[in-house]
């Protein structure tokens, strides 16, 4: 049975992949000719390429895998106490950003963050006592990945600090965050100086109950649509999330002013604080992106990437293929400008759970949305929008939500494929801040960064494994 | 050590941007540190942590900005300063950067043009991961690159017939579609023919003697050269030959090879028996591809004409064997077939004696150079070689024109051949072309005759010429 009358009775509209000399002799004769820039897969991968595309599965587990992580509707339902909501959290369990992580073998940043959270939760008396106790192993160290969870930059989540609660509108899934505590000295940059405590306690006596109050007699907030309007209004997700505040404040504007729960200076406090913080929602959107990589995890055969995520020591990712499996490398340092009279050579290598953003189709991958922010690459903003333009390249469909308006609304490159970086050599990037490497110092300037392509690599060797 | 700390009221800039100018200030010879940022409390206190002088900033707000340097002297601060308002100052971004980035992958290039053909020419070891991508997206494929390993091609062809689609290659030289050449292909006529080939250049010569006669073709389709090995066992030639046997437009179907193994060959003839156009068979060393042509004109009811050639008369040349230089494998074998009657065993390596057909596009020859088609020196050189071994008495040469060749190979050519036959060698050239090719098959031809050779259209007539030449003198 042939059925090869598309091929015999049109023009022929030609790809080319290879020797330059072919496709220049189609164009000589009037053909249509598209031209690949291919080049060799990334050495060593060549193998595990071959034997998933021999398998053939691949391709419908990631339009599975993907079709999941878009349905999910992330709503911001209610803010509750980490210690309550985390079944595997006991009174000395400390969630941090990345991949897992020893206090041996944690950077400047992290160090400074389990030192401030124990001091914030009462496990040690001073700084040096904290660092002592968790260099003996009195607190459990586990990934907020492990348990639904995202946190910037150290990302430490303690069982007293409040978390945000983000529902799936059309699902059973539930993710969470802590609440962003601005910039300069805070806790997730390792800063643990009496300020960052006290900001902290302040977070968990008044912002916490007062959102918590305000969401149940307002309602849930359909977050989705709020990144979506603020990515047409500037914001990347990831480094720029100054629109989507403002517009999260006009959500709860009207609750927080009528709300008759909270006292009406704590309230005038809360709406001060997320005035004066324009990263107040990274970390909600960060929790609505960990709801669809959530989503998205545990398809057979799948290279998505479900998870890129940095503690300062390694950079790690998951596959909706390879199960709870970390593939990681060193994290790399970050392309960035720095604040005052700080350098590259006071900063951590790359840290914090952030790029889930990127993984979702944010950040780095909305850069063309963001141009207040293309000063990160070099200033222009067509730079911005050939870093975005390079993404569809490893990505596995355009956003239906998130548009790009300077593309002609073109929906964002979702959905990394670890086989197409791999293939391509072409790695995620990503729109990141900086923290101080020294522990206590917290933020000192913010860049680029791209994932490192030997966590690909592995991820796709195991990944060829489960078709051999 | 001299500082200054200014601030300018209400000249507000974005972060991004202040930090680039703090940067560039930095890197002023001479300045050790600069800060330059709006006046909100966290940059008042990175100005006291960098122990900047805090009265000149004792009223400033957010709204303000701060510019505080240090440095060696006062022309450093004088030139950081003045360095600012060219990092503040709006620069206009590089026109033209928004197209998108080149496709790095062959289904992102397939996706820009919606093409729904893949022609792939990338190392042998990574073809099969891109035509995979190419078949899994509904893309034909034709595979040019050679050591693609055969349980991937299976895989490929298999793949193929199960979607409906043709994989054409691994090691598939020369495809025609629709009038467009794909790979090393000649510029013929339209016409009644289709072609399923396994071998590149039998399809160019069958096509270019057809194209003498004033008949065209439909389509050529390659199947690439191992396509009827057992292992293979015919799929893409089977898929072919069905899909040409429905064209309307095909009146005649020829399908040229390499003899294939005998199952293989069994199970084509019995498909082509199935056929309902006529179908002629050429598997060289059974018979020869000016055989093949003459066949296909019987079947459309065509005279078949003496083929083009641009003869010279060389009987006076100097005695000894016959060396053949050659750029296309098919057209060697068939050169061999055709010549060994008069000439006895043809040997097909440099270190053979006695009579000896070479074929330079072989890998052993074309390690780290363009094939022999594309790159004349290897066969120059061992033209001039052959003019100089007084053992030699003729030399037999392919030149190969059409899209993707050498663009004026009888120009590269010409000098050697001269200096052959002022050493009295004779020179045959069996050239594969039409008028339309971009090279000009007759320019060639006259270019070629010019520098003393005898030049003709059928390879079979050619290897025939060459043989004469040689049992003649060496009779004498």
């Amino acid at each position: 049975m042939s059925d090869l009358t598309q091929l015999l009775d049109t023009e022929p509209v030609v790809a080319t992949a290879g020797t330059d000399m072919l496709a220049d002799s189609l164009t000589q004769q009037g053909a249509a000719v598209s031209r690949a820039d291919w080049r060799p897969p990334h050495p060593g991968t060549e193998a595990a390429l071959a034997a998933l595309a021999a398998d053939g599965r691949m391709r419908e587990a990631n339009a599975t895998a993907i079709a999941r992580m878009l349905a999910v509707r992330p709503q911001l339902v209610d803010v509750a106490i980490a210690g309550e909501v985390f079944p595997d959290m006991s009174e000395r369990t400390l969630f941090h950003a990345g991949p897992p992580v020893s206090w041996d073998r944690a950077s400047g940043p992290m160090r400074g963050a389990i030192i401030g959270a124990m001091l914030y939760e009462g496990l040690a008396a001073d700084p040096d006592d904290a660092a002592a106790r968790a260099a003996r192993g009195e607190v459990d160290l586990s990934p907020c990945h492990h348990h639904g969870a995202v946190g910037p930059m150290a990302g430490v989540t303690s069982p007293s600090m409040p978390v945000a609660v983000i529902a799936d509108g059309s699902g059973d899934g539930v993710s969470y965050s802590t609440l962003n505590e601005g910039l300069g000295k805070v806790l997730r940059y390792g800063a643990f100086a009496p300020e960052v405590i006290d900001r902290l306690r302040w977070i968990e006596r008044v912002l916490g109950p007062v959102l918590s109050a305000t969401l149940r007699s307002r309602g849930p907030i359909d977050l989705q649509s709020l990144i979506a309007q603020a990515l047409q209004m500037g914001d990347d997700g990831h480094n720029r999330n100054r629109a989507v505040t403002s517009l999260f404040l006009r959500e709860i504007g009207a609750a927080l002013v009528d709300g008759a729960a909270a006292p009406t200076d704590q309230r005038l406090e809360v709406f001060e604080f997320i005035d004066s913080n324009d990263h107040f929602m990274l970390n909600l959107v960060m929790a609505a992106g960990k709801l669809g990589s959530d989503a998205a995890a545990g398809v057979t055969t799948s290279s998505l990437v479900t998870v890129m995520a940095r503690n300062g020591t390694d950079f790690g990712i998951r596959l909706s293929g390879t199960g709870d499996e970390w593939f990681t490398a060193p994290a790399p340092p970050v392309d960035g400008l720095y604040l005052g009279g700080y350098t590259e050579d006071d900063a951590s290598p790359d840290i914090g759970d952030s790029t889930i953003t990127e993984t979702v189709g944010l950040g780095g991958f909305a850069m063309a949305a963001a141009p207040a922010i293309v000063g990160f690459v070099g200033g222009t903003a067509s730079g911005a929008v050939r870093r975005t333009l390079a993404m569809y390249e490893i990505t596995l469909t355009e956003h239906p939500a998130y548009q790009i308006p300077m593309l002609e609304f073109r929906g964002t490159p979702t959905g990394i494929d670890a086989a197409r970086v791999v293939r391509t050599g072409v790695q995620p990037q990503i729109n990141t801040g900086v923290a101080g490497k020294v522990p206590g110092t917290g933020m000192v300037g913010a860049g680029l960064v791209e994932a490192p392509m030997e966590c690909f690599a592995a991820a796709i060797t195991a990944l060829a494994e489960t078709v051999r | 050590m001299v500082s200054r700390v200014e601030v300018h009221p209400g000249r507000y800039h974005d972060s991004v941007r202040l930090m680039q100018a703090s940067k560039a200030l930095q890197e002023v010879a001479g300045v050790t540190d600069a800060l330059v940022a709006m006046a909100t409390d966290l940059n008042l206190s990175l100005l006291a942590d960098m122990g900047f002088d805090m009265a000149a900033v004792a009223a400033a707000g957010p709204n303000d900005l701060l510019l505080a340097v240090r440095a060696e002297n006062e022309d450093s601060v004088g030139a950081a300063i003045r360095a600012l308002d060219d990092a503040l100052a709006h620069k206009a971004a590089p026109a033209g950067g928004l197209d998108a980035p080149e496709a790095k992958t062959i289904g992102g290039a397939a996706d820009a043009v919606d093409a729904h053909i893949a022609l792939l020419s990338v190392p042998g070891e990574h073809a099969f991961v891109e035509a995979m991508e190419a078949l899994d997206t509904g893309r034909h494929v034709m595979i040019f690159s050679d050591n693609v390993p055969v349980e991937h091609e299976v895989t490929l062809k298999r793949r193929g017939v199960e979607n409906g689609l043709l994989v054409m290659g691994p090691d598939c030289g020369t495809a025609i579609v629709n009038g467009v050449g794909l790979g090393f292909a000649n510029a013929v006529r339209p016409g009644p023919v289709g072609i399923v080939g396994a071998s590149g250049t039998g399809i160019q010569q069958i096509t270019c003697l057809l194209d003498d006669a004033g008949v065209g073709v439909r389509h050529a389709l390659g199947t690439g050269s191992h396509d009827l090995s057992e292992e293979v066992g015919a799929l893409s030639t089977l898929q072919a030959l069905d899909a040409l046997d429905e064209d309307p437009a095909v009146e005649v179907i020829s399908i040229i090879s390499k003899p294939p193994a005998a199952p293989v060959a069994a199970r084509v003839r019995a498909a082509a028996a199935e056929c309902i156009k006529p179908v002629v068979i050429t598997f060289m060393g059974e018979n020869t591809l000016e055989d093949g042509a003459g066949e296909i004109l019987r079947a459309l009811d065509r005279p078949v004409p003496s083929y083009a050639s641009w003869d010279i008369d060389q009987d006076d040349h100097r005695p000894g064997t016959v060396r053949g230089l050659f750029s296309g494998g098919t057209l060697r074998d068939e050169a061999r077939f055709v010549a060994m009657p008069m000439l006895g065993e043809i040997g097909t390596h440099e270190e053979d004696s006695g009579p000896t057909f070479i074929d330079y596009g072989d890998d052993e020859y074309t390690q780290g150079r363009a094939h022999p088609m594309i790159d004349q020196t290897v066969r120059i050189d061992r033209l001039e070689s052959a003019a100089a071994d007084r053992s030699i008495g003729v030399i037999l040469l392919d030149v190969v024109l059409g899209f993707g060749a050498n663009a004026d190979p009888a120009t590269e050519l010409a000098p050697a051949i001269l200096t052959a036959r002022e050493a009295d060698a004779a020179v045959v050239v069996s050239l594969c072309g039409t008028a339309r090719d971009p090279q000009n098959r007759d320019a060639q031809a006259q270019a070629l005759r010019q520098a003393g050779a005898s030049v003709w259209l059928s390879n079979a007539a050619a290897a025939m010429e060459a043989a004469r030449l040689a049992t003649t003198r060496s009779s004498t």
